[in-house]
């Protein structure tokens, strides 16, 4: 804010802006975190969504997750608040100016442990975000202790061995009736990227559990969260395309009917589900708790969307707000007028 | 029977918690008041729902004095489980009444003793049988106005305005009330001396609770957000808001305002600094426990320099402690909330109409100083009904405080600092999202970060930063509230109190002279940071009581750290029992030092 703006160069989206203009600083986190690469994608899903960085507020909590919203997106607002509590702050915050989007990044240690609370309800409440956990199974900035959602038998440097039930992000976002759950892997970002085209432009709460692994405290090979494992046990549900709305959809000649599934967003865009080697139906919650069932039994990470209603209305909907922005008001607006003041005396006894 | 005493005497009424008796004894507050006497209520209730003892107590005072007392001379009691309590509680030459039904023994001969036939009279009463035991609360009220000799007219304007118009309560009720004066009249022989008879020293006030008025005040200081957890005794604050914004905060039909019940304190004060970064004039309410929830989330705001307001209506702790009982406990815990080095700004209303201009002036605060602002209510002043000045509109145009929007950024060519002092008062400038200016996003956080709101660890960035804070506390000390001060001449004594406590005091100086000669000057806080007129009044005086109601003289405390040199003649006068302070505690507290 302080530093003058670089200028344009390269190609330009429909919004006049370069790749550039989405970018934030470098990096702090280790080479090779999967946080950096989600932070890519944030900014490719950003640019080829023609989103206005200024529309776009960023939220996160306290971790290393939490630090990566100041690698993407330099030119939109963002507060890096309290450990667990970004659900609170990204709630209230939206009432501010009701045309941005909001996106958080948190961490399995801030979604799971110390703001499963906040996560529930911010889930129950439909708040129109997107909400990516940057999940690895592990503390990295206090070195390496287990969060909540490691495995059972998991054994790491110092810590010993887990011996509690993992906690399945996608699964309590289901319990709480999130709008639209979706898991990947750092590890394969054009689905990343495609998720989160999807993600931003759905109307309601987007949850995306995001397995990222920690190089640097839980990367060996037998385990949830690393590259190999998520490598070798990636089971997509469906090969999936994010069709903006301007875009005319071609679907594509060579599938056979039911090869195919459309689900439409309420800006107009489009996902569209691939199907693989299995029938999968994303709009049925039970169904979806009973694949996540599946996949753990079976020791498969399950990835794709999940879960989706695009009917539910959002916390915002539920209040009969006024059209201007709500920091735009004026006193005018906002104080009532002197005469009612007798009226209200007059209402009390 | 001995001379009659008019309209100043207490009556305690002794009643079930849950069987609607508190509309019988806010009718019986309400005709008092409007019959042009000065009057006040006190609600002593249990933490339960329905079965446990609750006392409320009125007070008559042709003189004013409207602070709780020791002492009640009439006890109206319907409950057994109580009985006996309430028949010692009765001040020698007092009236008795009871349930006739409660046959207990009766040895008081030094008072009068009235049986009402409760039970008989709501029998009567033509209402359905499962409304009976509720309407049975208006047989005391019935009789009262017969012995006292209560205008019947005022009680059906106080019915009126409890049912809101609606002729069906109105009338059963009412009929209760004339079918039990009636049956006083027909039965009962007076023999006790208190009578009321009307005034005119009412005239021009209103009567409300303080949770209504600091509701009415947020609304006329423009309140856009409000999250709030349910909580004795603040929850009827929150309660307001969704009763008046529909009324007073709309906009072509539409809301200019959202409140929001949380998941707990911590979401709601959460939310509240969501929104106010997001540029909203945005509030909580809570009580202590609450407060100690939102403890981090306060941290935050005041170092990433957040706007906020946070209603603090106290009860009595530690822990869960008596959450129906008052007390002046938070002023501590709040001042020093959070962790590292913090200073707020701290609100202390002392009557209803305090309650109601704070709500409005808190945001004012918040938004120039972007900072939290706490302000301490408490359950006697928050949830009991009192006389008070009408509310006046606010004298002052709002202050939104130091924001730059897209034109401000243009003519600036975008080069700001988030955090950079340009006005040497401490204060920055900020934005907030929405601006779509290229150069207005900055980057919110409780890390460390420089002017330009950048992270960095940097240890002398650091200090400067929490330097620069410090001098906007400093700021502060010229905006806040200055103090209310009554000096009298001669005086050698000062006497400092602040909140709920002011009746209790005036009538304590008024004891004081009368009783031991000693004259006291008054000054009345409003607000932390101390101003200079603290200082000075303080300076003045050989020895300051500071009375308030806690256990630790916490406001003392405060005041000694912040001026060490005065110090030794500081000198508590404190008691935190869950009851309102009594003016004759006060004067007995400051008497037993005096003689030292």
């Amino acid at each position: 804010m302080a530093t003058a703006l670089p200028v344009a160069s390269g190609p330009v989206n429909r919004a006049g802006l370069t790749k550039n203009d989405y970018k934030g600083l470098p990096s702090t986190l280790c080479a090779g975190c999967g946080h950096n690469s989600i932070a890519n994608q944030i900014i490719a899903a950003c640019y080829e969504l023609d989103i206005v960085p200024e529309t776009l507020m960023k939220f996160s909590g306290i971790g290393c997750s939490s630090k990566s919203p100041t690698y993407f997106l330099s030119r939109s607002f963002g507060f890096n608040g309290l450990h667990g509590r970004m659900a609170s702050l990204a709630t209230g915050a939206i009432f501010g100016d009701t045309r941005l989007r909001a996106l958080g990044v948190s961490g399995d240690g801030d979604t799971a442990s110390i703001g499963m609370g906040g996560f529930k309800h911010l889930v129950r409440r439909n708040v129109p975000m997107t909400y990516i956990v940057e999940n690895n199974g592990v503390y990295g900035l206090t070195k390496g202790q287990f969060s909540a959602t490691a495995e059972t038998g998991l054994t790491l440097k110092h810590q010993g061995t887990n011996p509690y039930m993992p906690v399945d992000i996608c699964m309590e976002a289901l319990a709480s009736r999130a709008t639209f759950v979706a898991r990947s892997f750092a590890g394969d970002p054009k689905q990343v990227k495609e998720l989160l085209k999807a993600a931003l432009s759905h109307n309601g709460i987007a949850v995306l559990d995001i397995i990222s692994p920690c190089v640097t405290f839980n990367n060996q090979e037998n385990a949830l969260h690393s590259y190999t494992w998520g490598k070798d046990h990636e089971a997509p549900l469906h090969e999936i395309s994010f069709v903006p709305a301007l875009d005319e959809i071609e679907l594509p000649g060579e599938f056979a009917e039911g090869e195919l599934r459309e689900v439409t967003l309420h800006d107009g865009s489009s996902i569209i589900l691939k199907k693989l080697d299995r029938d999968y139906d994303p709009t049925d919650r039970s169904k979806a708790m009973q694949m996540l069932e599946d996949a753990e039994r079976d020791n498969i990470l399950v990835t794709g969307l999940i879960y989706i209603d695009t009917s539910r209305p959002t916390l915002l909907d539920t209040f009969n707000l006024v059209d201007t922005p709500l920091n735009r008001l004026s006193e005018a607006d906002l104080r009532p007028g002197r005469e009612t003041i007798e009226k209200i005396n007059a209402m009390m006894f | 029977m001995s001379e009659k005493i008019v309209n100043n005497f207490s009556i305690t009424i002794a009643t079930v918690n849950g069987s609607g008796s508190q509309t019988a004894n806010v009718t019986l507050l309400r005709a008092l008041f409007k019959m042009g006497i000065p009057v006040s209520g006190k609600n002593l209730f249990p933490s339960n729902i329905q079965g446990l003892p609750t006392w409320y107590t009125i007070r008559l005072s042709k003189d004013g004095f409207i602070a709780r007392r020791d002492e009640t001379e009439i006890v109206v009691t319907l409950n057994p489980t109580s009985f006996a309590r309430d028949l010692a509680a009765v001040q020698p030459g007092g009236a008795f009444f009871y349930a006739d039904d409660i046959k207990l023994p009766l040895e008081r001969k030094d008072i009068s003793v009235y049986p009402m036939p409760v039970k008989a009279l709501a029998r009567a009463a033509d209402v359905s049988p499962n409304l009976r035991d509720y309407i049975a609360n208006m047989v005391y009220v019935g009789v009262l106005a017969h012995m006292l000799g209560i205008d019947l007219e005022k009680i059906k304007q106080a019915l009126t305005f409890h049912f809101k118009g609606k002729e069906g309560p109105i009338n059963s009720n009412f009929g209760v009330i004339q079918a039990a004066a009636e049956w006083a009249k027909q039965n009962l022989t007076k023999t006790d001396p208190f009578v009321v008879e009307p005034m005119d020293k009412t005239s021009g006030l209103i009567m409300t609770d303080g949770n209504t008025a600091a509701a009415l005040g947020a609304i006329y200081g423009g309140v856009q957000f409000a999250a709030w957890y349910p909580i004795t005794p603040a929850s009827t604050l929150a309660e307001s808001l969704n009763v008046y914004l529909p009324l007073l905060r709309k906009k072509d039909g539409k809301q200019t305002y959202a409140v929001l019940q949380a998941e707990d304190e911590l979401s709601a004060i959460g939310m509240a600094i969501g929104a106010g970064w997001a540029g909203l004039r945005a509030m909580t309410s809570t009580s202590g426990p609450g407060i100690s929830l939102m403890a981090e989330y306060a941290g935050l705001a005041y170092y990433a320099e957040v706007p906020v307001v946070i209603w603090d209506v106290q009860r009595i702790g530690p822990s869960t402690g008596l959450p129906t009982r008052t007390s002046q406990g938070d002023l501590t815990e709040t001042y020093f909330l959070s962790h590292g080095d913090t200073q707020y700004v701290i609100l202390l209303p002392g009557s209803v109409n305090e309650c109601f201009e704070f709500g409005w002036k808190a945001f004012d605060l918040a938004e120039r100083l972007q900072t939290p602002v706490f302000v301490l209510s408490d359950l006697d002043l928050g949830m009991n009904q009192w006389m008070t000045e009408p509310f006046r509109y606010p004298d002052t145009p709002m202050d939104r405080g130091k924001v730059l929007w897209e034109e401000d950024l243009e003519k600036l060519k975008g080069v700001w600092g988030r955090y950079k002092d340009v006005d040497g008062d401490g204060i920055p400038w900020r934005t907030v999202p929405g601006n779509m200016h290229p150069a207005s996003a900055w980057f919110g956080r409780g890390t460390g970060h420089d002017e330009n709101a950048r992270y960095t660890e940097d240890n002398e960035t650091w200090e400067r930063n929490m330097a620069r804070l410090k001098k906007k506390y400093d700021t502060a000390r010229t905006l806040v509230p200055a103090p209310v001060i009554k000096e009298e001449d001669g005086a050698g004594v000062g006497i400092i109190a602040y909140g709920s406590t002011e009746p209790a005091v005036e009538e304590a100086r008024v004891l004081l002279q009368q009783d031991a000669g000693l004259k006291t000057s008054f000054l009345r806080l409003r607000a932390l940071p101390c101003t200079q007129a603290v200082v000075d009044f303080i300076q003045k005086y050989d020895r300051i009581y500071v009375v308030e109601a806690n256990r630790d003289g916490q406001l003392r405390q405060i005041l000694s750290a912040a001026l060490p040199e005065q110090a030794p003649k500081l000198r508590s006068a404190c008691h935190s029992d869950g009851l309102p302070l009594t003016a004759r505690w006060i004067k007995e507290a400051i008497l037993a030092q005096e003689v030292k």
